[in-house]
């Protein structure tokens, strides 16, 4: 039986590694999997949570993870196709428009 | 042993794969890094004994959202850029390492570390790990899971509309 800690060390490990390659990259594509990494921590927390305790409502909860991010990929993955389309540029350094 | 051999495995391979999807240069090669962390974070949710969730993991985020990224990067034509890195990157990795030891520090002086568990794992003897949780989700869950449906709904609008081709004015 592993600790619980070992997974909230990786999935802490794992939304830092997110976090930083969001504020590292300039390629919009990989922001957006930055926060899928980010989302994916969340669920190794949940899960372990959940075994943790003996309870099923973090896996339930960890579901519905998986269905926002599902939503949210196509979502932005649209913007990305509109915003190429206008500007040809997928760099968010470039994207300025609503700039203040 | 096995046990810890495998997750040591998982673990391991999760964030080497997770620190490449954000370090490699072409968008291609971090996509397949990113499927290589999602596969490896769904062996340790097998380790966990979430096998539904394990099989959501492969099917929904390795099969469909991953599959809709890689189309995205062939039909954009990314031009890999020369300088792929923000200018912050130094001051950007060095606090997300001070971060990172921050929060181990914090969590291996928590009673939280190497505890037992609280009241043992999941009974699988009576139903399996699929029955519990349709279970909860058709019971106990049942608005959030609606709504999540909405949310989805809201989706498919979203990018279908935002993606429609404008007429030429």
């Amino acid at each position: 039986m592993i600790p619980l800690s070992y997974y909230v060390a990786v999935s802490t490990i794992m939304f830092v590694v997110g976090l930083v390659g969001v504020l590292i990259r300039k390629n919009f594509l990989i922001i957006l999997f930055s926060i899928e990494l980010m989302l994916n921590a969340a669920n190794i927390n949940l899960v372990a949570f959940s075994r943790h305790y003996g309870a099923i409502d973090g896996q339930v909860i960890s579901l519905f993870i998986i269905t926002v991010a599902a939503a949210e990929a196509a979502v932005g993955l649209a913007i990305i196709i509109v915003l190429f389309r206008r500007k040809a540029v997928t760099n968010v350094d470039e994207l300025n428009l609503m700039k203040w | 042993m096995v046990e810890l051999l495998f997750f040591i495995y998982f673990a391991t391979l999760t964030i080497v794969s997770s620190i490449l999807t954000i370090g490699l240069r072409s968008p291609v090669y971090c996509s397949l890094a990113l499927l290589s962390t999602l596969l490896h974070v769904a062996g340790l949710f097998v380790l966990l004994h979430a096998e539904f969730i394990a099989a959501l993991q492969v099917i929904v985020y390795a099969g469909a959202v991953l599959v809709l990224y890689i189309f995205v990067i062939m039909l954009l034509d990314l031009k890999t850029a020369e300088k792929f890195l923000h200018k912050q990157v130094g001051i950007a990795i060095f606090f997300g390492v001070v971060l990172i030891f921050e929060i181990l520090i914090g969590l291996f002086q928590s009673p939280l570390f190497s505890s037992a568990p609280e009241t043992g794992p999941i009974t699988e003897d009576t139903l399996g790990n699929t029955a519990q949780i349709g279970i909860a989700l058709f019971t106990k869950y049942l608005l959030p899971f609606e709504i999540v449906g909405v949310i989805l709904l809201g989706a498919v609008i979203g990018a279908l509309v935002l993606a429609k081709k404008v007429p030429a004015r």
